[in-house]
């Protein structure tokens, strides 16, 4: 029987230290960085993470297999400013996966419907925005929400997604609703239009996408924060930053952003593609 | 990784207890289906035996995801259900189908010579069954009841895609905020032991004694 224990207590003592040992790896900053600037220049490929689940900014086309959207095209362009012979590479992420796989090295960039906000600046580095974003939300046709100050109630639902920025803020504006977060955009509007919540709240530019695919649904209230776009890179990456920078404001200036601008959001129902042009 | 658990204690806590609770409800309710279901497929009755057979078959055969979200999205415009809810239901039927095979085979490993000294001694079919039968079938699959057990526990994990609360639920919300990705999932991983270690001792327990 004694002999028994000491096993037991052998095999316990060796799954925690197994444990402590892999969560020590996770906190190790130490591993030197590479250039990523150099990286792109050099292995002609530039890899983007963007999203393929969102409508307008970053969608799988299933017939193709290729991932297309507003942030794809972004990224396309920008690649081909740092390095006219690089290639865009795009790794499917979630809001979730992001930022982990950047810190991991897997992506060198996210381009995936990302607001550059404090906390994050603190785990990643920012460009400038690419893409002005305000939160909004999307109800089933003829609800009693109107806006935001309408969900403030007990008893009200709001739906959003598992790490997205704008779930903080329906904490902060609406304290006394009920937030369920969903793994993704699809299952949040799935669970909307199967009467799980009362209003879908995230960016935007995403909801105007649902809208146009889902004509049961309504944007409404306008945007109620002020959250822009960025593209994000690891810290420390000081020349792909400002490389990206300035691709940025060269597709500005030649007329390319108000072409993809164009392109995704004028056929969007209700909704003036115009304004997103002005700061 | 202690930090994190200290910062998001009362959200470990209250994932953890849903995680229990879902967990200890649908074991309950998938003990009791699967042990009707797998009798209603060996007495003899084919048309019973059928219906018995394609229930095991479409639940045993359907991803978990695919059931708990049809609970959740499909079933919930009929019948208002949470995420909870729905959740422990499918995670409930999926497992049932698993502990009917269980059981089935239990029963039919029991010698056959029981049953028939037990129906020459003049007990009813449903005495034998009862008194006879099912307790010796329970007693050789505890083994693999056990493991039908422990991963139920595990696939209560579930609840996280339809917003159950459930630690892992808490577990993605805590990694999103703290991007501590690591140290939150081997807290939540440890959470999970705390259920599964236990009860797989005490199967364990059960199987010595009982053999």
């Amino acid at each position: 029987m004694p002999v028994r224990k000491y096993k037991l207590f052998g095999l316990v003592t060796f799954l925690m230290l197994m444990l402590l040992t892999l969560s020590a790896c996770g906190n190790e900053t130490a591993l030197t960085k590479q250039n990523e600037y150099d990286k792109v220049n050099t292995s002609k490929q530039m890899v983007w993470g963007v999203k393929a689940d969102t409508r307008l900014f970053g969608l799988m086309n299933i017939k193709t297999g290729k991932i297309e959207g507003f942030d794809v095209d972004m990224a396309k362009e920008i690649t081909k400013r740092i390095d006219p012979k690089a290639k865009p590479v795009f790794v499917q992420v979630t809001s979730q996966t992001r930022i982990p796989l950047l810190k991991n090295g897997n992506i060198q960039a996210i381009i995936a419907t990302m607001t550059g906000t404090p906390e994050r600046a603190k785990i990643v580095d920012f460009s400038k925005p690419y893409f002005n974003a305000g939160q909004s939300l999307l109800v089933v046709k003829g609800s009693k929400i109107k806006d935001v100050n309408d969900l403030n109630h007990k008893g009200v639902t709001v739906l959003g997604t598992v790490g997205s920025n704008s779930v903080i803020n329906i904490k902060k504006v609406a304290p006394k609703a009920h937030v369920l977060q969903l793994q993704d955009y699809a299952q949040a509007l799935t669970a909307l239009k199967s009467g799980q919540g009362d209003a879908l709240t995230t960016d935007n530019g995403i909801l105007y996408g649902m809208s146009e695919q889902n004509p049961t649904t309504r944007v409404v209230g306008g945007t109620f924060t002020k959250e822009p776009y960025s593209v994000a890179i690891d810290k420390n990456q000081a020349e792909l930053k400002n490389a990206i920078n300035k691709a940025i404001a060269a597709i500005h200036k030649d007329g390319t952003y108000d072409r993809l601008v164009k392109k995704w959001f004028s056929n969007v129902p209700g909704f003036n593609w115009r304004t997103l042009l002005n700061d | 990784m202690i930090n994190i658990l200290t910062t998001h204690w009362s959200d470990f806590v209250h994932g953890f207890g849903i995680t229990l609770l879902s967990s200890i409800i649908a074991l309950i309710i998938s003990m009791i289906l699967g042990t009707g279901f797998a009798i209603l497929e060996i007495v003899p009755n084919k048309l019973v035996n059928t219906i018995a057979h394609i229930y095991i078959q479409i639940f045993r055969n359907i991803p978990l995801l695919v059931v708990t979200m049809f609970f959740y999205v499909v079933v919930t415009q009929f019948v208002k259900m949470s995420g909870l809810v729905a959740g422990t239901i499918g995670l409930a039927l999926y497992t049932s189908a698993f502990i009917a095979e269980t059981v089935r085979a239990g029963i039919l490993a029991v010698d056959k010579g029981q049953t028939e000294g037990a129906r020459a001694n003049g007990l009813t079919y449903w005495q034998t069954m009862r008194i006879i039968v099912l307790p010796q079938a329970f007693k050789i699959v505890i083994p693999p009841l056990g493991n039908q057990f422990i991963n139920l526990v595990k696939n209560s994990s579930i609840l996280a895609f339809v917003a159950g609360f459930d630690l892992m639920y808490q577990g993605n919300e805590i990694a999103s905020t703290t991007f501590d990705t690591i140290d939150t999932y081997v807290v939540v991983g440890l959470f999970y032991l705390v259920i599964t270690l236990p009860l797989s001792y005490y199967m364990r327990y059960l199987e010595n004694k009982l053999a």
